[in-house]
């Protein structure tokens, strides 16, 4: 997801990364012999982190004003490919080599490690150091917190998913943002006469098409139907809402409500979004972080004022309520039980000083397009380019009566995998709804 | 790239002088021993191991009986990933192995213009699958792709979103990007006919069509066995080019079982199933490797050049 240009500041900071990278592999190879050396490589603590700007920068930049700050307690850093991130965090945790700090999505995955005795329980450090947690938003918290006791600092930024809309499409078409959900299947014949696509989705990666469900069993049979899926409680998925809810995806898809060959649109190459911002597409359901990426690669689209963008509104006669929202409630951060007690202390260390200081937080608004997981940032996002979106993301996180976590992080990975499965199937009209409740309801609290 | 038997005059050879001379040698098959072994059995065995076992690749390796050979068996998701690995071995075995018939003995000759085509023929096996794929998705993208840059509607298909013809798709890359190598073998396998046959058949008043159906096809027997079990054998483990260009979707058509493996094991955590359908993999490769090798009949020591 390499699709911003490379800034002069980025291009800088890369240097002097280059530069860093060889001091510390100077300093690590100095041997167990090599402590006297002012750092000390015992108290050195691993951190990994994911490529792709703007996040990319933003997270290094971090990780270098920390150990500017803290010569003695140094964090060796290494980004990864999303993708090959995810690979390589799972055989290092399991093979007893993952790094100091857990950098990750939280929920399901989380459960995991934790099952396994992999991470630190951090939920004592917190009690201790209350004005770290009371920065943060209360709702980030959801996705570190397994069995009562939290296992992961959370960091970063809040990513709901957002219906966005191509207002000059409407425009054309004589239409209005929709209301409800019905005023949304109203407009579907009103674009697919004029040959756009209703709601550009990308149905080649699985869990485009789950933001779908999610939205819609939420509006239709409020927070709670999930909840008790995640819950693990027997036979969850079998809430009339569920029905309900894949009826109506499957009578969307024979609708022609996601436009031409959505299913072999991919989102690895943005293509959703390049659907919506050419007026191919008149809506889309997708992450916050489209935001930027649509602001890069998308001309004057957003610059000019022509995206719009809501919560998902709600469904007549529905249960949920529409401040409700999806998304993730922020990144994670946990400590490898693994790790020596001093580079354990490093890693809290970055915590209490490093993690979401002024600085990066004003970077992740002003660089990111993002809302950072922290309280009281108002006056910064209100002064960005970006004001008005930012302010969107912030109300609709801070307001959301329930900000549930997207499914497939939620899940174990097993009962992720088997959702992401059917979902496909779902969309291709290879398994019937009373099927797919059944498959469902195999691994739940698997 | 030979892939004929060794020439019959060293046969009886071989034979004849089995005690010394094979004992003198025998150590060399050695670092090719160690390095199979290594790589090819312990690997093997681990897997077999694991199949036996409930582990999610993070923590604790609990012996789990036959429980993972139960849920792999009795989940009717084994059975659709093993009709669609053996359609797509079908399809692309009767698709590539005229193709590259056809071109290995159209550059057998020695012509110097086919020398030129040989080498473009060639040129899709030296790009990486992941490209490959990556450029057809974007090729074949509805509404981005090909057809809808050129206008031409005939071009502009949901190529990689309706089952079919994902499959379709995907037996034609796969095509494409291997015909070129068995091509190459046939080639090989064709130089090595000897003219003298030929020159008879000509003697004789047999026409191309003949010579080729007589001769050409008779004596590329063991080549034709080879390529086949290679094509066979690989399209088993088949993965990359799938996984990047429709990863098994849309829905389920096009997943194979290498790609099942991938997703219990690595995205789903369930490393004593995936183990599981790995063995039946190596299982039911070695089973089409015998049972291509049966097919070409005799011993491997039969002659190639019967009637020479």
């Amino acid at each position: 997801m390499e699709r911003s240009p490379i800034s002069r500041r980025t291009f800088l900071s890369l240097t002097a990364a280059a530069g860093a990278g060889a001091a510390l592999t100077a300093c690590g190879s100095s041997g167990p012999g090599g402590g006297s050396s002012g750092g000390g490589a015992a108290n050195t603590a691993s951190y990994w982190f994911l490529t792709g700007q703007p996040g990319e920068g933003i997270r290094q930049a971090a990780a270098e004003r920390f150990n500017k700050a803290n010569p003695n307690n140094k964090l060796q850093f290494t980004a990864f490919e999303n993708d090959a991130y995810k690979q390589k965090i799972k055989t290092a945790i399991g093979a007893g080599q993952a790094p100091t700090l857990i950098w990750g999505w939280g929920g399901g995955g989380l459960k995991s490690y934790v099952d396994a005795g992999q991470v630190e329980d951090l939920t004592g450090w917190f009690g201790e150091n209350a004005a770290v947690k009371d920065k943060l938003f209360p709702s980030s918290f959801g996705p570190a917190t397994v069995g009562g006791k939290i296992y992961a600092m959370p960091c970063e930024t809040v990513q709901p998913i957002v219906l966005y809309y191509n207002k000059k499409v409407f425009e054309q078409a004589g239409a209005q943002p929709p209301q409800s959900f019905e005023d949304m299947m109203a407009l579907v014949p009103k674009f697919k006469g004029k040959g756009i696509a209703p709601f550009s989705l990308a149905g080649k990666a699985r869990w485009t098409n789950m933001m779908w469900l999610e939205f819609l069993l939420d509006r239709i049979g409020g927070a709670s139907v999930f909840q008790a899926v995640f819950d693990g409680q027997k036979d969850a998925w079998s809430d009339p809402a569920v029905l309900d809810m894949l009826t109506k995806i499957q009578t969307m898809v024979k609708d022609g409500a996601f436009g031409k060959g959505f299913s072999s649109v991919d989102a690895a190459n943005n293509a959703d979004q390049a659907l919506l911002y050419t007026g191919k597409a008149a809506m889309m359901l997708h992450g916050g972080w489209t935001y930027g990426s649509m602001k890069n690669d998308g001309g004057d689209f957003v610059s000019g004022g022509n995206l719009g963008w809501m919560n998902f509104p709600p469904v007549a006669g529905g249960k949920g309520d529409p401040s409700d929202t999806v998304g993730n409630p922020g990144q994670y951060l946990a400590i490898s039980a693994k790790a020596t007690a001093e580079q354990k202390e490093t890693a809290k260390k970055f915590f209490t000083t490093g993690v979401l200081d002024a600085d990066e937080t004003k970077a992740w608004i002003n660089d990111g397009g993002s809302v950072p997981v922290v309280k009281g940032t108002e006056s910064v996002l209100a002064a960005s380019p970006d004001a008005a979106f930012l302010k969107f993301v912030y109300d609709t996180s801070v307001n959301a009566k329930t900000f549930a976590q997207s499914w497939d992080q939620a899940l174990s990975p097993t009962a992720a995998e088997t959702l992401l499965d059917n979902i496909a199937k779902l969309f291709q009209n290879q398994v019937s709804p009373q099927q797919w409740v059944t498959n469902m309801n195999q691994v739940i609290g698997k | 790239m030979t892939v004929l038997a060794p020439p019959p005059t060293r046969v009886p050879e071989r034979s004849t002088s089995a005690g010394g001379r094979s004992k003198s040698v025998s150590w060399m098959v050695l670092p090719a021993l160690a390095v199979f072994v290594a790589f090819g059995i312990v690997p093997l065995l681990g897997a077999l191991g694991l199949s036996f076992t409930q582990w999610d690749g993070i923590g604790q390796i609990n012996p789990a009986g036959l429980d993972s050979w139960k849920a792999v068996l009795t989940e009717p998701g084994l059975l659709h990933a093993l009709w669609v690995t053996f359609l797509v071995m079908a399809l692309s075995w009767v698709f590539q192995t005229p193709m590259s018939l056809l071109i290995g003995v159209f550059l057998a000759a020695h012509k110097r213009y086919r020398g030129l085509l040989a080498v473009l023929y060639f040129i899709p096996l030296l790009l990486s699958s992941t490209a490959i794929a990556i450029t057809y998705s974007a090729l074949l993208n509805p509404n981005f792709g090909l057809g809808a840059g050129l206008g031409v509607e005939l071009l502009n298909q949901d190529w990689l979103g309706q089952g079919n013809l994902a499959l379709g798709v995907l037996i034609f890359v796969v095509s494409w990007q291997f015909i070129p190598f068995h091509s190459l073998i046939y080639q090989g396998g064709v130089r090595q006919i000897p003219t003298s046959l030929y020159e008879a058949a000509e003697i004789d008043g047999a026409g191309k069509i003949r010579t080729f159906f007589s001769i050409t096809l008779p004596q590329l027997k063991y080549t034709i066995i080879t390529s086949s079990t290679l094509m066979v054998v690989g399209s088993l483990t088949f993965f990359d080019l799938i996984f990047v260009l429709t990863a098994g979707g849309p829905g389920d058509s096009t997943q194979v079982l290498a790609l099942e493996m991938y997703q219990l094991g690595f995205k789903a955590n369930l490393m004593g199933p995936a183990s599981a359908i790995a063995v039946i993999l190596v299982l039911v490769g070695l089973g089409l490797a015998l049972l291509l090798r049966r097919l070409g009949g005799g011993s491997e020591a039969d002659s190639q050049l019967e009637g020479v």
